[in-house]
């Protein structure tokens, strides 16, 4: 137990869902889950995305999108994580915004990795979205390799 | 028959007489900076004031004698892709009208015309003797199917002394890798979109409807030109290049994230016809001075390219993106800049992690129509303050630069779309 307290206070500054976690005990592992898969995604993204999406995830501007409560983050998990699998180069806006830098396929990383770095996304950045799990990250890319 | 004669030309007479007023009528005499100098950084003597603050993406400009402002736009603003502009005697200007629905980049003005480039053409307007276009909206389309990309898409455009125009056409890729900025993706053989992008090519200022098979491939291996202008000392054209990104991305291996933020070098070229700069079998190392060969082609970050690639006339810092250059042939100025480069430095994304850099206009000194000496930053704080810098979170970016007909320095923003203009307070 104070162990997981321990952990709980590291990883604070990553989840302000914990706050809630410590007064309901039940929910804490799911959300321990959690926060431990978006401390593992918050290196993955230093390591591959922060270059272009930048420290604070505004992206730059003509050029990269924010990752900050666009629709493409925030909405349909199985898009956004063929985005990170395929790359994204079509010249579509982004809520009305165009960008202009292709994004090369990362399905090199792990599907792990993947489900990390998303849900660090979803919920980092002032962001706040339910975490990609694994499993949907296999379900993608086994669709994805199918085409 | 002499009356009637007489009778048709008197209103002529005062249409002429009045255009000739409304010419004279334009004294920037009165022009002084603002109290905060328009917010910039100036060596000591100068001061800048904002002439307008335009609300568009504001790229290259052009300003008449008249005290009239042409200014492209990235994207059309109310279906404006050009926006007119007209100052008073204070230096501050209103905006007077627009014309043009397409956006892009190019915006000169050149022995009684008005050229400007959408991303896949170029057109001219004809001015009247005020500097005015005499036919908005019917331009002549002198290039058109030029290639463009979601990247790169930009075409900048210069005039030289003898009717050419010469225009950027950037690549559409990094670094032409078989899978564009990924993970140790390797270049394609020989780079086969050299053939049509990457490159200047040069047409005739008055022919109509030129594309590919009438201009002249006039510079190759140029990954993409923001920057240029024409060198009226030696008659050369100059261009500054956008130098590749992602070394440490694309080679995590060979490449520190520190060693990527510094490289490559942003290059100044003075080209010749048949150059051929090197991207992207090469970049240019300013640290170790050697043109090295680009890791995507079998390079390490020490191996050094073919020699038979050109050497840079002057190379800065990386990644600082220079989006306008400007040689100064006036007289406002102290003599060290008379003849010498400014570059409108747009600023970084491609340092992170490490501190992001530019957002300023560099001088660089010139001798005989060459680079001398070191250059310096001389109109810093564009961005609003040394965080917002370092964070590349400018509130301005610099990167169209005009000279007025007083010798002051013009300097566009397309960020917020602020005009500025720095003037030289010493007498």
């Amino acid at each position: 137990m104070k162990k997981a307290l321990v952990i709980l206070f590291l990883i604070a500054p990553f989840c302000p869902l914990l706050i809630q976690a410590q007064s309901k005990p039940k929910p804490k592992t799911k959300v321990a889950g959690t926060s431990a898969s978006i401390a593992r995604g918050s290196k993955v993204y230093t390591q591959y995305c922060l270059s272009c999406h930048q420290a604070d995830g505004g992206g730059v501007q003509n050029m990269n999108p924010p990752l900050t409560k666009t629709t493409y983050v925030l909405g349909d998990k199985t898009r956004l994580i063929k985005v990170v699998l395929n790359g994204f180069t079509q010249a579509v806006d982004i809520d009305g915004q165009s960008y202009s830098n292709n994004m090369a396929p990362h399905d090199f990383l792990k599907d792990q990795e993947i489900a990390d770095v998303l849900t660090y996304v979803r919920n980092n950045f002032t962001n706040k979205a339910s975490a990609v799990k694994l499993a949907e990250v296999k379900a993608v890319r086994a669709g994805n390799k199918k085409k | 028959m002499k009356n009637k004669i007489a009778k048709l030309l008197l209103p002529v007479a005062a249409i002429v007489g009045s255009i000739l007023f409304a010419a004279l009528k334009y004294d920037s005499s009165n022009v002084v900076a603002d109290a905060d100098n328009a917010g910039l950084k100036l060596p000591s003597g100068f001061g800048a004031l904002v002439v307008a603050q335009t609300g568009a993406s504001a790229r290259h400009l052009a300003v008449t004698p008249q005290g009239d402002i042409y200014v492209k736009l990235a994207r059309p603003k109310d279906g404006k892709g050009i926006l007119t502009l007209h100052e008073e005697s204070n230096g501050k200007a209103t905006i007077t009208g627009g014309f043009g629905n397409y956006g892009g980049t190019g915006m000169y003005i050149k022995k009684g015309y008005m050229y400007a480039s959408s991303n896949s053409e170029v057109f001219r307007y004809k001015l009247d003797e005020n500097n005015h276009v005499i036919s908005p909206d019917k331009p002549e389309i002198i290039i058109t199917g030029l290639k463009m990309g979601r990247q790169h898409e930009t075409k900048s455009l210069v005039l030289d002394n003898n009717d050419n125009v010469y225009v950027n056409i950037g690549a559409w890729f990094n670094s032409c890798q078989e899978h564009d900025r990924g993970l140790h993706s390797m270049g394609i053989p020989g780079c086969p979109i050299l053939d049509s992008m990457g490159g200047i090519w040069q047409f005739k200022a008055n022919k109509l409807n030129q594309s590919y098979a009438e201009g002249v491939h006039y510079a190759i291996g140029l990954r993409n030109v923001v920057g240029l202008d024409w060198n009226q000392q030696n008659n050369q054209l100059f261009v500054m290049q956008h130098g590749r990104d992602q070394l440490h991305d694309i080679f995590p291996e060979m490449f520190t994230t520190k060693q990527n933020a510094e490289l490559p070098a942003e290059c100044m070229y003075a080209l010749r016809k048949g150059d051929n700069a090197g991207w992207p079998f090469m970049y240019y190392d300013q640290i170790q001075h050697k043109k090295i060969l680009a890791p995507e082609y079998g390079g390490d970050g020490k191996k050094e390219a073919d020699a038979k690639f050109i050497d840079p006339a002057a190379a800065y810092p990386g990644h600082m993106a220079p989006n306008g250059l400007l040689f100064y042939t006036g007289s406002m100025f102290p003599e060290k800049y008379k003849n010498g480069a400014f570059i409108a430095f747009h600023g970084s994304w491609n340092r992170a992690p490490e501190p992001q850099a530019g957002y300023f206009v560099v001088f660089q000194p010139f001798k005989n129509g060459k680079p001398f000496g070191e250059w310096e930053v001389f109109a810093d704080n564009f961005s609003g303050s040394a965080d917002k810098t370092a964070r590349g979170r400018a509130d301005h970016r610099p990167c169209g630069l005009a000279q007025g007909k007083d010798g002051s320095l013009y300097v566009t923003d397309d960020s917020k779309g602020t005009i500025y203009r720095i003037i030289y307070n010493k007498k």
